[in-house]
């Protein structure tokens, strides 16, 4: 969106929301840092932090869809208006989502900080960048408006996905071994999951993304005529 | 869309006022028993357009047409071709209502058909027929003898769609018809080009761009006397492929 709007006011309510979607982007993006931090470093008060700070991404969400209704009732917008609109009100439901998967990650925490240590977890650390960098990459193109560059996040989906399954290989020669680890084996086998899904949300961004650029819905291909 | 066949075809149409060049070239298929509305800033040559489909461009001084226009195939413009006739068959309706003040709204409805020379003997019946379409006939049949004039500016808009109407046209020609009126007049003339269009063809010219989105099946967007791009509604409003087709509906012009 190269050029600017007759009208001023207009082009400020777009800047706004955009300004809105990245700034639930950067609290998503802390959220998964900070709750996988909490879980490498055994600290609860910073997971319990971070699920007070789930309150301000949910805000943001309200806030986002309210100002996309007002914008679509006062403006009438069309073309590529139009699509970066219903696109933000989509993709703050998948940053909300993403929050409340950072969340649940917390929770596992103070529940696995109640016990001594099962296994080092630097593949679940690896896994938390990896998904984490989805969502950053999945918002730069949103911002820069680049569909070659979400593409790329899209494919990346199936990186974090064989993480999952090693992980989960792994945890379940742990939990053989012994039954005593099965409690904190499923808690660490969630928090890999949690961040398999929060891969999956990043995917969903930036497949909207590609559509808001391109104009092209790109999502469950196979699934249609 | 269904596909339907062609009504109209403009093909490499130029127009003039004197020395200007009004329209630069322009080649549109007009679908039959569809709606294409014409959009495009002031001075793009929208209104030149449709007055060229009927041959009215040229009944003002100095002004000049070139190129072809088909209707059904034939160029109205074709050698012996009675511009009267054309204009029976591509009907018009105004900007501005404009009902003929000393008629009364009977008289309105038939005075396309008496001057131009036809006296049909099922007159009254043709009145009411005409009326029935513009949606117009539960609101005035108690009153066909008042004045046009006396009618709401919705009201006397219909009236005179319903004066095009009873010359039985194929084709109907509308230059912003409902910017002169309120909302729920506005709703009313849309409703009657949706229902219009399952019989004619209609090319309704507009400022409005919500107009055009919300009652046409085809959109050709207007600039500059010439035509920048023409594609389904639903796609010149979700994904134009022009970038100035970008820049305008989306207000970015100027």
């Amino acid at each position: 969106m190269a050029r600017q709007h007759t009208d001023k006011e207009y082009e400020g309510e777009l800047k706004t929301l955009r300004e809105h979607v990245l700034l639930m982007g950067a609290k998503v993006e802390d959220m998964i840092a900070s709750s996988v931090r909490a879980l490498v470093e055994r600290d609860s008060d910073l997971a319990r932090r971070m699920i007070d700070y789930d309150h301000q991404i949910n805000r943001l969400e309200v806030d986002t869809d309210e100002l996309c209704l007002r914008i679509l009732a006062r403006r009438q917008p069309v073309a590529s208006d139009l699509r970066f609109i219903t696109i933000a009100l989509k993709l703050v439901t998948d940053l909300e989502r993403i929050g409340d998967l950072g969340v649940n990650i917390c929770e596992r925490v103070l529940e696995l900080n109640q016990e001594p240590p099962l296994k080092p977890v630097t593949n679940l650390r690896n896994m938390a960048d990896a998904a984490q960098g989805m969502v950053r990459e999945a918002l730069d193109a949103f911002v820069a408006g680049d569909a070659e560059r979400a593409q790329q996040v899209i494919a990346r989906d199936a990186v974090v996905d064989e993480s999952y399954h090693q992980i989960f290989r792994e945890l379940l020669t742990y939990m053989m071994e012994d039954p005593r680890n099965i409690y904190r084996a499923t808690r660490l086998q969630s928090i890999a999951k949690y961040l398999e899904r929060i891969g999956d949300h990043a995917t969903n961004l930036a497949e909207m993304v590609v559509f808001m650029v391109k104009g092209k819905d790109i999502r469950h291909l196979h699934s249609r005529d | 869309m269904n596909e339907t066949g062609e009504k109209m075809r403009a093909e490499g149409l130029f127009a003039w006022f004197g020395k200007t060049e009004a329209l630069k070239g322009i080649t549109l298929p007009l679908a039959e028993r569809r709606v294409t509305a014409i959009i495009g800033p002031s001075g793009c040559g929208k209104s030149t357009f449709v007055r060229c489909l009927n041959r009215l461009h040229e009944v003002v001084p100095g002004a000049r047409v070139a190129g072809r226009v088909l209707l059904d195939g034939v160029d109205v413009y074709g050698r012996g071709v009675d511009p009267v006739r054309v204009r029976r068959r591509v009907g018009m309706v105004f900007q501005k209502p404009n009902p003929f003040p000393t008629l009364s709204i009977r008289g309105n409805v038939l005075a396309g058909l008496r001057l131009s020379g036809v006296r049909p003997d099922d007159a009254e019946a043709r009145a009411e027929r005409a009326l029935r379409q513009a949606a117009l006939w539960d609101e005035v049949k108690d009153v066909l003898g008042r004045s046009g004039a006396s009618l709401s500016g919705g009201q006397q808009q219909r009236l005179c769609i319903a004066r095009s109407l009873a010359l039985e046209p194929e084709v109907l020609l509308m230059d912003e018809p409902c910017s002169a009126l309120d909302p729920i007049a506005t709703a009313k003339v849309e409703e009657l080009i949706h229902e219009l269009a399952e019989r004619l063809t209609i090319v309704i010219v507009t400022h409005n761009m919500q107009q055009a989105a919300r009652v046409s099946h085809v959109t050709a967007f207007f600039y500059l006397g010439e035509l920048v791009e023409h594609a389904a509604t639903d796609t010149l409003f979700t994904k134009p492929s022009d970038p100035r087709t970008e820049d305008y509906i989306t207000g970015r012009f100027g």
